[in-house]
């Protein structure tokens, strides 16, 4: 199968093969939209339930439609440009924020074989992509030409190139265990179940793999953390925060730009959320490895539901913790986690290098 | 056919943007205008074939380098009109480095196509990128690499001690102090007699 496909692809000529990749993109970018839709439904579900209230019930059965007809409000309203505005930058930041949003998904593995473009550095340019999304919230806050924006944007500018340090020092722990960077090789090494998931490392047939366990299991907690720094989310939503800056970066946004700065927004966390399916939970692997030929569950639903897993923390985290200050924030980034993940780093590279041939 | 397309699409539009960081009146406009720049660049590095020097580009120069470039910019509080007066002053000094760097290019050209047919040491193609960097990174450049690496540590120290002053007088909060607080500590009782207040 993956085979014939691999001969389907070098057999087109370059321009069916560009049409092809296209309409692949193309479709893929609606399902996702789709799926988002319903994410976000799922968001607001969640933190109503903790609030015991109900959440959106009228559009549609169990209130299911109820992100369509936001859409359709959001599309009809007027847009408003402010006056002292930069026109163009203006409505170029929220383009430049979905579009790096949708961009990071091309090298994300659904499935085996299921990934846009399988390139052998994949981590990285998921890393690249994602530390040009600030430009999206600078501009946004510059082009406003308003104070409260611009706080909100630099707050965010610094938040995020704070927290993807750390964020590349967690990710090179992983890179060094599985000794690449592309997806779909990092999941394949955590094949066989869930004690070779790099957040449960518990493999007793490798006892020296079990120094790495609370580490690697330290790591995918402080990996969550700083996703949700770097995605703005509570507790770490200070560019947003409504009792300090109205809304932040968005304040003087409305109707379609401002949709598009919060799709962009909740597609980054569905893509820290299948980030962290991959980097830690095994991926497209079930818990426990049966060795069936064809599973009776296809691997894509296993992603899906880790994906929906980390999505259903991203909510609850949401709904109970209270917002972080913000030199708490900072000091959080640079002299917490910065120093362990360093640290880490240093460990595990040294396991691999002593204890790493003899497993 | 593909290939040619996006590399002249590459090339027209990073020339072009580099352009329009001279040109721009709008300082903010002419770091967008370079950012473009350094994002045509990675793209002909992918054309390339160095992927991993295309991903570096645009992490450390339009992910890193040009947000501070963007903060400064859109910090700075600059006088266009004042701007321009300097413009026939300082015309002098950069024709005189454009004509440096222009005859410099030119020599270079030269020389490669009229000197010996540079060779260029074929890629295995089984080796990717990443490993052929650091096999060569870390053996026979180790020394380089380290060097560069301590003068960025300098640097770093650098701007530390420059911006580091104490003052007397000032109130700094203690973390630890702050983590340490009970409720013993942090919450005093007062019965206070009525119409009379704290005191």
């Amino acid at each position: 199968m993956t085979a014939q496909m691999i001969q389907f692809w070098t057999d087109l000529t370059p321009f069916a093969w560009f049409g092809l990749k296209l309409a692949q993109v193309g479709a893929f970018v609606l399902i996702l939209s789709v799926i988002l839709a319903f994410l976000i439904l799922m968001d607001r579900k969640v933190w109503a339930a903790v609030q015991m209230r109900r959440g959106p019930n009228v559009v549609g059965p169990f209130g299911l439609l109820q992100s369509f007809a936001d859409l359709l409000k959001f599309v009809f309203k007027e847009i408003i440009i402010p006056s002292g505005s930069d026109k163009g930058l203006y409505i170029l930041a929220p383009i430049i924020t979905l579009v790096m949003a949708f961009l990071a998904w091309a090298v994300v593995p659904i499935a085996p074989g299921w990934v846009m473009s399988n390139i052998n550095i994949g981590l990285l340019y998921v890393l690249a992509i994602s530390s040009l999304g600030v430009y999206g919230i600078i501009i946004g806050g510059w082009a406003s030409n308003s104070k409260y924006p611009f706080m909100g944007a630099l707050r965010s500018a610094a938040q995020m190139i704070s927290y993807e340090v750390s964020i590349g020092f967690i990710l090179l722990t992983v890179i060094f265990l599985v000794g690449s960077m592309n997806l779909s090789d990092i999941v394949n090494a955590q094949a066989g179940g869930f004690w070779q998931w790099h957040m449960f490392m518990l493999d007793f047939s490798k006892p020296m793999s079990l120094i790495l366990f609370p580490i690697m299991f330290f790591m995918g907690v402080m990996f969550f953390i700083s996703a949700l720094a770097e995605t703005n989310r509570p507790p770490f939503d200070l560019p947003e925060a409504e009792s300090e800056l109205v809304a932040g970066f968005m304040v003087e946004y409305s109707s379609t730009p401002y949709l598009l700065f919060m799709f962009g927004e909740y597609l980054n966390m569905t893509l820290m959320c299948a980030m962290f399916t991959i980097l830690f939970l095994g991926g497209w692997h079930a818990p426990i490895d049966f060795g069936w030929e064809n599973p009776i569950i296809p691997p894509v639903l296993w992603f899906t539901l880790k994906c929906l897993f980390m999505f259903f923390m991203f909510a609850m985290v949401k709904a109970i913790v209270p917002r972080y200050r913000y030199d708490q924030l900072m000091r959080l980034g640079w002299k917490v986690f910065l120093p362990i993940s360093i640290a880490a780093v240093i460990f595990v590279s040294s396991w691999v290098v002593f204890f790493g041939d003899k497993l | 056919m593909l290939v040619a397309i996006s590399f002249y699409l590459l090339a027209a539009v990073a020339i072009a943007a580099a352009f329009m960081v001279v040109a721009s009146k709008n300082p903010v406009h002419s770091v967008m205008y370079l950012i473009l720049t350094f994002f045509s660049a990675a793209g002909l590095f992918i054309l390339l074939g160095a992927e991993f020097l295309a991903l570096l580009i645009v992490m450390v120069y339009v992910g890193a380098v040009a947000v501070l470039f963007l903060f400064v910019v859109m910090m700075l509080d600059v006088d266009f009109v004042e701007m321009k007066q300097g413009f026939l002053q300082y015309l002098p000094v950069g024709a005189l480095v454009g004509v440096v760097l222009f005859i410099e290019m030119f020599l270079v050209g030269a020389a490669y196509f009229s000197g010996e047919p540079t060779t260029v040491v074929e890629r295995d193609p089984n080796v990717s990128n990443l490993e052929a960097f650091g096999e060569v990174l870390y053996t026979e450049y180790a020394g380089m690499f380290e060097a560069a690496g301590l003068i960025l540590l300098v640097a770093l120290i650098g701007a530390v001690v420059l911006t580091l002053r104490e003052r007397e007088g000032v109130r700094k909060q203690n973390i630890l102090e702050q983590n340490a607080r009970t409720r013993a500590t942090g919450v005093e009782h007062v019965d206070i007699e009525p119409g009379q207040g704290i005191g």
